[in-house]
């Protein structure tokens, strides 16, 4: 196969507070070895050998482990291909005169910075709330000291593996950020480490969840599809069920604090 | 109580707010099913069934009430969770593709509401009896209300068999996302009974979809009878 011209609908927008729309570019010559972000790269150039502001997007580790890459790209987040994201996406994926659309994540509680780049910090907030264990750091203790069978380590690990990229925001028609939170519940709540605080960070990282302005999880399940990592629709419910104890079962349903679940 | 309303407003509790009162409905759909099927046992045994409910007194009454409770919390809080999961994302994309999700899952909040219009003119007909009023007050040869024929006559109309036809079809798109959905909901699941929690909802809609529309379509094709 031979390189590819492409015709690109971008959004682009100046600043937050800005209005926004979609713009139409030509690029020639995209190698389809080349990934998606090394294709807006070569675009950047083109414009800025036009004196043009070049299209403002993400990315970090462009080998698909930091979760800074983000992009709708012809309507679904990270693209066509499942369990990929943007950076990892390749040209050899699109034919010869293909139209790509391409759109920040949306959702009210992730704000376009500009064009492409949108504000994440709403995830952040989600974590500080409770997704860690609050234990005294002294020298690292033994492997293994902690035992831990292999299948509740194995769930720690897979719901672990979320890269906190937002895809699953951006891909649910309600704009819910129900996996992730519930992927940063269920880490914990599977090693022994977890436990003590496992109700009370629920509750805590539920309430960051619905302050930061995210919609309501309706089952709809497009997360686990959008998902790079492939982080299961089975953490929201197990963090549904913790969700209820802390409510109904925890002693101190107020702070939601008894930890023991 | 203060606990009990941040729960109901958090989203993980307006959710299971949403699966209890929509099991609730269910369960009473699935009731409400049974009774009509008594259609094919014929007048006497049917009107007996009639009979018994009404004579319940004030039990009939507090199940009414506890039905109208659960009705008015499912639709109001359909109806903010609507609202809100759009408010969520207020610009839209010029393009999303969706892969997983069911038109019948994004409808939830339409196919609720036309329901809901559907249950008020169902209950003006046969419970108040203000849609066919002639029809409401026969007795059958023992005396008791004949709702038999007031079943049957009802249903000879062409217009009301069809609007009960789309109204039973929209309860069933409804609940052939909600039937199954109020499981994760409810944190239920596990891999034992995946296939329950995936299929529920489809296979309650489709055996709701035949009891439902068993009944006036047998009085269209006149197996069921005066
Ligand atoms: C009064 C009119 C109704 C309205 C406005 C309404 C609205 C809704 C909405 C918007 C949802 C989705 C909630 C969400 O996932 O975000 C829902 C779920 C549901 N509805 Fe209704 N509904 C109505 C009537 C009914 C009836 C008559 C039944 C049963 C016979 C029913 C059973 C259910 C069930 C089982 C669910 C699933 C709950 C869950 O996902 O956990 N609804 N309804
Ligand atoms: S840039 Fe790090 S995951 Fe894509």
């Amino acid at each position: 196969m031979s390189d590819m011209n492409l015709t690109l609908h971008i959004w682009r927008q100046a600043k937050g507070t800005a209005a926004g729309a979609m713009k139409t570019y030509q690029v020639k010559g995209i190698s389809e070895h080349a990934s998606f972000l090394e294709m807006l790269d070569v675009l950047n150039e083109q414009l800025q050998e036009k004196g043009e502001e070049p299209v403002a997007f993400d990315s970090d580790c462009r080998e698909g482990i930091c979760g800074m890459c983000s992009l709708v790209i012809n309507g679904r987040p990270h693209g066509p291909d499942a369990g990929t994201t943007t950076c990892q996406l390749h040209m050899r994926r699109f034919k010869n005169g293909d139209e790509i659309y391409v759109e920040p994540f949306r959702a009210g509680a992730f704000p376009v910075v500009r064009d492409l780049c949108v504000d994440r910090k709403a995830f952040d907030d989600i974590v500080a709330a409770g997704g860690y264990v609050t234990a005294n750091v002294g020298s690292a203790p033994d492997a293994n000291a902690v035992p831990i069978p292999k299948e509740q380590a194995d769930r720690a690990f897979d719901a672990a593996a979320c890269i906190g990229c937002g895809a699953c925001v951006a891909a649910c028609p309600n704009s819910s950020a129900m996996l992730f939170t519930a992927a940063k519940v269920a880490h914990l709540a599977h090693l022994p480490q977890g436990q003590p605080e496992r109700l009370r960070r629920v509750k805590a990282m539920v309430t960051a969840m619905d302050a930061a302005g995210f919609g309501n999880c309706s089952n709809h399940y497009e997360c686990e599809a959008a998902c790079p990592k492939g982080i299961s629709k089975d953490y929201i419910a197990l963090m549904n069920r913790d969700y209820a104890k802390s409510v109904f079962v925890a002693k101190d349903a107020k702070a939601g604090s008894d930890g023991a679940g | 109580m203060s606990w009990f309303v941040s729960y109901v407003r958090s989203s993980v509790g307006a959710k299971q707010l949403m699966a209890v009162t929509g099991l609730g409905l269910v369960l009473f759909a699935i009731v409400h099913m049974i009774g009509h099927l008594g259609m094919f046992s014929g007048r006497n045994s049917y009107n007996a069934y009639a009979h018994f409910l009404q004579g319940l007194g004030g039990l009939k009454w507090i199940a009414r009430g506890g039905l109208l409770t659960i009705f008015v919390v499912h639709m109001l809080t359909g109806i903010s969770l609507a609202r809100a999961n759009a408010a969520a994302r207020p610009q839209k994309y010029v393009v999303q593709r969706y892969t997983r999700t069911t038109f019948y899952a994004r409808t939830m909040a339409l196919t609720g509401l036309v329901v809901l219009a559907f249950i008020v003119y169902h209950l003006m007909h046969f419970t108040l009896g203000w849609i066919q009023p002639d029809y409401f007050h026969h007795l059958d040869d023992k005396g008791r209300y004949d709702a038999y024929s007031m079943f049957v006559l009802g249903f000879k109309n062409t217009g009301i068999l069809i609007s009960y036809l789309v109204a039973v079809t929209l309860l069933c798109l409804h609940l052939a996302h909600g039937a199954g959905s109020w499981l994760q909901s409810l944190g239920l699941n596990h891999p034992k009974y995946e296939v329950i929690t995936k299929n529920a909802g489809p296979a309650l809609a489709l055996i709701l979809i035949a009891g439902y529309l068993a009944p006036p379509l047998g009085v269209a094709f006149n197996l069921i009878k005066l």
